[in-house]
């Protein structure tokens, strides 16, 4: 699969930016308005398969290997689990501790939601991704495998 | 004697007859994935129309709104955290059926069920 | 609004029934694409912002899967014969199905009034208890945190169904070649 156009490429460099801050801004204040981690790592797989259209299989696939996308989603997926078990320090298992802790209406004022929404977000990004990089980048067609027989 | 209101309801469902009508009787692969997500799309409508408060807004809070006028004027938040977590697991059911039909389209060359169906010895 | 709500949700419905009975694939496809995008804005309506933009995301990343799984098909028309006793069932089961619906639903609660038992006592609480001001997030996170772990596990299940299905070779490939023989 090669790249598209020049024109596409070019205005790819200037809008990348602009969506991945948009999904950050998604999971990181998703306690104080429409948002959360679901949406956030969806969005950051959008903006990942965008890169991966415009600039072809041949070029991306010098710069990840197999194995990226699904280091990054276990890590996410123990992240939740380890937030999971620091509720206990409150005496229950998802117990929010640091809750209140700056003023109402503020980022730090959740506690422990921020910091589950980036682990939620980082998880269902990487997930997402990886299976669209696996059924277009890394596969490979069963004739070659027929050939060695 | 009727009483109309409970017309969103049966719109819902009738999306998800269309669903079931599709996976049933179609012959075609891709045709099938479309009605299990034609499905997905009718039972999210049903759930968060229950939820629903006429002239209600969205259950957010900003630091200058009345609380009692929050409380009785919101709509119901617990269905739209449960379908926020449906959604997205309709995503990796998509993922899932794509896969399968790619490969059944390169080992058979077709997307015909009735062709599929021969079992090879 | 309740108009706006129901002309909408009859679009979705043309839009799906365009999609079931279309004839190339590749129609089939941007039909529920347009579907899916009319429900998001019935979710906009329905007082679910968070709602809406995971619907419109999602539906961009399913046709992008879907176009994939096509492949080289997208031009084809294809003409099969209809089977007419499944095609049968396959109505009558469903006007049955609505005919019963139609009096099951004398007994749900009016649309527009909703009972939100549990629903008080989150909304009354919430924001002193869990510190956000987006209930939905509180909910989910807090309130109801054991459900977005299960969901968390579901969703790895199925990538990693996904990937053992897309694998190049098999296990048995691999091992060696002595068990064709």
């Amino acid at each position: 699969m090669q790249g598209m156009t020049l024109i596409v490429k070019q205005v790819t460099k200037l809008v990348t930016g602009f969506i991945f801050l948009f999904a950050f801004y998604l999971i990181l204040f998703g306690h104080l308005s429409p948002g959360g981690g679901f949406v956030g790592g969806v969005a950051l797989a959008c903006g990942f398969v965008l890169l991966v259209l415009s600039y072809g299989k041949e070029y991306v696939n010098t710069l990840i290997r197999d194995r990226t996308m699904v280091i990054w989603d276990c890590i996410g997926a123990l992240a939740f689990l380890l937030i999971a078990l620091l509720g206990y320090f409150g005496g229950v298992f998802f117990d929010n501790i640091w809750a209140h802790h700056g003023k109402d209406y503020t980022l730090l004022s959740g506690g422990t939601i921020p910091l589950a929404n980036i682990a939620i977000g980082i998880k269902v990004g990487a997930c997402l991704a990886g299976v669209f990089v696996a059924l277009i980048v890394f596969h490979r067609d069963l004739d070659l495998a027929k050939g060695d027989e | 004697m009727f009483n109309y209101s409970f017309l969103p309801y049966v719109m819902a469902l009738v999306i998800f007859a269309i669903g079931i009508y599709t996976v049933v009787c179609k012959k075609n692969i891709i045709k099938i994935i479309v009605g299990i997500v034609i499905i997905d799309y009718g039972v999210n409508l049903f759930l968060i129309l229950i939820g629903y408060r006429t002239g209600g807004i969205a259950p957010i809070r900003t630091a200058d709104m009345n609380p009692d006028k929050f409380i009785n004027s919101s709509v119901d938040p617990v269905p739209q955290a449960l379908i926020v977590t449906s959604i997205v697991i309709g995503v990796g059911l998509v993922a899932l059926m794509s896969a399968l039909a790619v490969r059944l389209h390169e080992k058979y060359g077709t997307f015909d069920t009735t062709k599929i169906r021969k079992l090879k010895g | 609004m309740t108009v706006y709500i129901m002309i909408l949700a009859a679009f979705v419905i043309f839009a799906s029934a365009v999609a079931v009975e279309a004839k190339k694939l590749l129609s089939t496809v941007i039909s529920v694409g347009a579907a899916g995008m009319a429900l998001s804005v019935i979710f906009l309506l329905l007082g679910a912002p968070d709602l809406a933009i995971t619907q419109v995301v999602v539906e961009v990343l399913c046709l992008v899967w879907l176009i994939r799984a096509t492949g080289e098909e997208r031009d084809v028309t294809f003409e099969t014969q209809r089977d007419r006793f499944i095609l049968a069932i396959g109505l009558g089961g469903g006007g049955v199905f609505i005919t019963l619906c139609y009096f099951a639903f004398q007994s749900l609660v009016d649309f527009g009034k909703p009972l939100m038992n549990l629903s008080n006592q989150y909304l009354q609480h919430g924001l002193e208890k869990t510190g956000a001001a987006n209930y939905v997030m509180g909910v989910l996170l807090d309130f109801r945190a054991y459900d977005t772990l299960g969901e968390a596990t579901v969703i790895f299940c199925s990538i990693i169904g996904a990937y053992a299905v897309i694998r190049k070779v098999g296990r048995i490939k691999n091992a060696g070649h002595d068990v064709n023989s």
